[in-house]
């Protein structure tokens, strides 16, 4: 359902985060992203829905070229893949419902949305999806009144309401406790196992990894240096990822 | 060799104080420094008579009740000489010796019983009543005075007499006419420096997000779009501004208030209905063809409904506060104030209206453009690109050009038409030919560096002198002031605010681009809830200026209370002018509390 062809990105500073990044992602799969700090996972993620304009390379999502989309077709894309942020980015002045409502922006028409409002059923979906992430009695609470752990479940129910075909989480867990991070990666195989939602994730820890991911692609300084399964990453496959003088913790 | 670099500095530094001896040197003579005027007796007399009429602003007076009080003295003396009657006692009385005296002969006034510490005039009356000055008294603690004076060479048969008048306080203090004056202008400046600000927020915040880099780096379209839109936009605001002119055409007549009022009330309700209908909520799938015509059509009907019952709306708002001027007595200026709000309504739907038209033809030639760019054949797509490029550049610089010859008329068809017309075909087959159909154009930095060197330039002139032009437009008087200041504001408050949308953090701005949003959409749920807080603060900071703009644009005839104080310097008139000053520093101060307090409390 996702193909990236010979993906490569420069900066404009000449920085070159990704070179000749080519996998494919098939419906359902849970695949995680792994690499030094640096390598290119955050702009990985960001050149599928072009938060970030890719440099040479094509991307396949849905039988769409997004890469050659128009605006219009960009937008009609975008609102089919969620996206789940380290730092969540929710607006902090904003309600935790108005958060979440955001999600259907990519649906609702303009006109409206501009007076914030909302269609009857988006209202009921966005408390389902608060609901499911177990914070349903915080929908009125301003977003900076939560706790990290809170804030990225709201980030979840935002990506939800998006009903999307694929969840993009660019290292959701890393500003989280390891208690918190399980509990957030749950509901990410939650969405995943029980919507049957493709979920491209970046992690850090391969503890998480080996016990989320279906599967593993690992890049280094901006190239594809290993796609496999998590069990598949010995000594040796750790040290070309990491480099040689990386040591294994957990 | 040490020792060389370190004589090289020594020298240098030399030079360097010598240089800044001269420049201040210089500066000394251009602004004509003058230590004597300082130290000249005159001067210092005018300085401390200056700073103690400032030291009593006219605030309060007294009534004040006079004392008369007659003594009869004879000019010359009669033949058997004169004796005073005695005077009554109890009251304040003068003795004048002698009684009697030759003409310009000296006497000396005693007076008693007086009050205690009260001055005023000692003058000769003759039988004619006129008094002649013969000097003044002064009255001291114990009620008496002393003072000799020369008769005037007046002589009578008659008794003439010696008079003094005193004056003296009584009841407690009252408001002075230059308090009440001065209280109606420090009014009429906060109130002022109220409407500018309210104005210039308006203004200021659409207006801000052009000049916001982060937002405006990422607006880029096709050049055949961007070409297309140059041709389309002036060509929607000439048919929206005919549309609106045709549409109040149609208001105006009808003349019932019923009508009026039936449209007022069934208009919104028609176009909230309208709308519903043509713009559904949401849609999961792309509609046909038909429906989005029939679509099209509805919507259209709506913006006339809209536009028609806005303008049935302003006719009334004006006719009800005619009405409401004359019959609230007053409170009349609630009714003039409702007349006024219909009128700008109607002026401001012109506008509107013509933004419309420009909005929509915009809309029209995104859609054909972005089909030339991509639903046609590469080739073709080139060359539409650079024929659109060099009609539309040849267009722009004509615009410019009519604009520059409106100012100064020169008329010369060949500066207004040729010469630009190739120059900007030029420019625009230059752009054409460099660039490929689908590369972006960065439409949106040209807006920003706009956006940006207009607001510079507006804010670098001063209100004060903005205000000498609105004066010759609308007359002296605070509303002058008001407009020379709202536009002043606007420029300021802009630049303010996009600094404030270029902090905004990315990441809200980030994921609710991801989600899907549009770029309207995208500055209402990101970028607005983010900079709430800092616009209110800035608005507030801006208001506190606009005080103590609004206390001096008086000075070049923009009304409020600098108008009075300029009067009053001019007139010399230095205790009235420092009730004026007293004000403005009250009022500066108190403002200066209340917003750092308000600030503090959003912020
Ligand atoms: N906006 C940018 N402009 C220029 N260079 C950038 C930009 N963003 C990232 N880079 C560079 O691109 C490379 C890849 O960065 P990226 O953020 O994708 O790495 P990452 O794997 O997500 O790292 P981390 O684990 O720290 O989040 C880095 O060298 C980074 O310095
Ligand atoms: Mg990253």
């Amino acid at each position: 359902m996702l193909k990236v062809s010979k993906l490569k990105k420069v900066y404009d500073g000449g920085v070159q985060a990704l070179e000749n990044v080519s996998f494919e992602v098939p419906k359902g799969q849970f695949l995680a992203v792994i690499g030094l700090s640096g390598s290119g996972k955050s702009t990985l993620l960001r050149c599928i829905n072009r938060l970030i304009e890719p440099t040479e390379g094509k991307i396949i999502f849905d039988g769409e070229d997004v890469t050659a989309a128009s605006e219009d077709e960009l937008r009609h894309i975008r609102r089919k893949i969620g996206m789940v942020f380290q730092h969540f980015n929710l607006v902090q002045r904003s309600s935790v419902l108005t958060n979440v409502l955001a999600g259907r922006l990519g649906y609702v028409n303009p006109v409206w949305s501009l007076f914030n409002r909302f269609p009857a059923s988006d209202l009921e979906k966005a408390m389902r999806e608060l609901d499911r992430v177990g914070i349903a009695d915080k929908a009125k609470y301003r977003a900076d009144e939560l706790s990290g752990g809170q804030q990225q479940r709201v980030g979840i129910a935002r990506a939800m309401m998006q009903e999307p075909h694929l969840v993009l989480a660019d290292e959701p867990v890393a500003s989280l406790d390891p208690v918190l991070a399980h509990s957030i990666m749950q509901y990410l195989e939650k969405i995943n196992k029980e919507d049957g939602v493709t979920v491209l994730c970046s992690l850090h820890f391969l503890d998480l990894v080996h016990r989320y991911a279906d599967r593993v692609i690992a890049l280094n300084q901006g190239q594809l240096v290993f796609d496999g399964l998590p069990q598949e990453i010995n000594d040796e496959k750790f040290k070309e990822i990491y480099g040689r003088d990386a040591e294994r913790v957990g | 060799m040490k020792n060389l670099r370190q004589i090289g500095k020594s020298a240098l530094l030399g030079v360097a104080v010598l240089i800044a001896l001269v420049i201040y040197a210089y500066g000394f003579k251009v602004t004509k420094v003058n230590l004597d005027e300082t130290r000249s007796p005159r001067r210092q007399e005018q300085l401390v008579r200056i700073l103690r009429a400032l030291a009593r602003p006219d605030l309060v007076t007294y009534d004040q009740e006079e004392y008369v009080v007659n003594a009869p003295v004879h000019v010359p003396c009669p033949a058997g000489g004169y004796e005073a009657p005695a005077p009554n006692t109890d009251e304040p009385y003068m003795i004048v010796t002698p009684a009697c005296v030759e003409p310009g002969g000296t006497v000396v006034v005693k007076g008693f019983n007086f009050n205690p510490g009260t001055t005023g005039p000692l003058s000769f009356i003759p039988p004619s009543e006129v008094s002649l000055r013969m000097g003044n008294i002064q009255v001291g603690a114990d009620g008496t005075f002393e003072i000799e004076a020369k008769v005037p060479k007046r002589e009578s048969d008659e008794n003439q007499y010696v008079r003094a008048i005193t004056r003296k306080q009584v009841g407690g203090p009252k408001i002075s006419q230059t308090a009440v004056d001065t209280w109606d202008k420090i009014v009429e400046t906060v109130f002022l420096a109220l409407l500018a600000t309210t104005i210039g927020l308006l203004f200021a915040v659409p207006l801000s997000f052009f000049a916001a880099r982060n937002l405006m780096k990422d607006v880029n379209s096709p050049l055949t779009v961007v070409a297309l839109n140059l041709l389309a936009i002036p060509i929607g605001l000439y048919l929206g501004g005919r549309l609106a002119g045709w549409i109040g055409g149609l208001s105006q007549g009808i003349d019932s208030i019923v009508i009026m009022l039936l449209t007022v009330i069934l208009g919104p309700v028609i176009a909230y209905f309208g709308l519903r209908w043509a713009l559904p909520q949401e849609e999961l799938t792309t509609p046909t063809l038909q429906t989005r015509v029939i679509r099209i059509l509805g919507l259209a009907a709506v913006v006339f409904v809209a536009i028609f019952s806005l303008y049935m709306l302003s006719a009334l708002a004006m006719r009800i506060g005619d009405a409401l001027e004359i019959a609230l007595g007053a409170a009349g200026f609630l009714g003039t104030f409702l007349a006024d709000l219909g009128d700008i309504l109607g002026m401001a739907l012109a506008v509107i209206t013509a933004f419309v038209g420009a909005g929509v033809l915009s809309g029209l030639a995104g859609r054909l453009g972005k089909f030339l760019v991509r639903g046609v054949q590469a080739r073709t797509a080139k060359i539409v690109m650079i024929a659109l490029a060099i009609i539309s550049g040849a267009a722009i610089f004509i615009l410019i050009m009519m604009g520059i010859n409106w100012l100064y008329q020169f008329n010369k068809p060949e500066l207004i038409y040729y010469w630009p017309g190739v120059l900007g075909a030029l420019g625009g087959l230059f752009l054409g030919v460099r660039m490929k159909p689908r590369d972006p154009f960065p439409i949106g930095m040209v807006i920003y560096n706009l956006a940006r060197t207009i607001f510079n330039a507006l804010r670098s002139i001063e209100a004060l002198i903005m205000v000498i032009v609105f004066v010759v437009w609308v007359g002296i008087g605070p509303f002058a002031g008001v407009l020379a200041l709202s536009l002043h504001t606007v420029a300021a408050l802009a630049k303010l605010y996009s600094e404030q949308v270029e902090s905004i953090l990315v990441g809200p701005l980030e994921a609710v681009t991801a989600t899907g949003a549009n770029r309207l959409q995208t500055i209402i749920y990101a970028v607005i809830p983010q900079i709430i807080p800092p616009y209110i603060s800035f608005t507030m900071y801006r208001w506190d200026i606009n005080v103590r703009m609004s206390t001096i644009i008086g000075f070049a005839g923009g009304g409020g209370i600098g108008f009075l104080l300029i009067q009053n310097i001019n007139l010399l008139n230095y205790r009235a002018a420092s009730a004026q000053m007293l004000a403005i520093a009250l009022v500066v101060a108190s403002m200066d509390y209340l917003s750092s307090a308000l600030r503090e409390r959003t912020v």
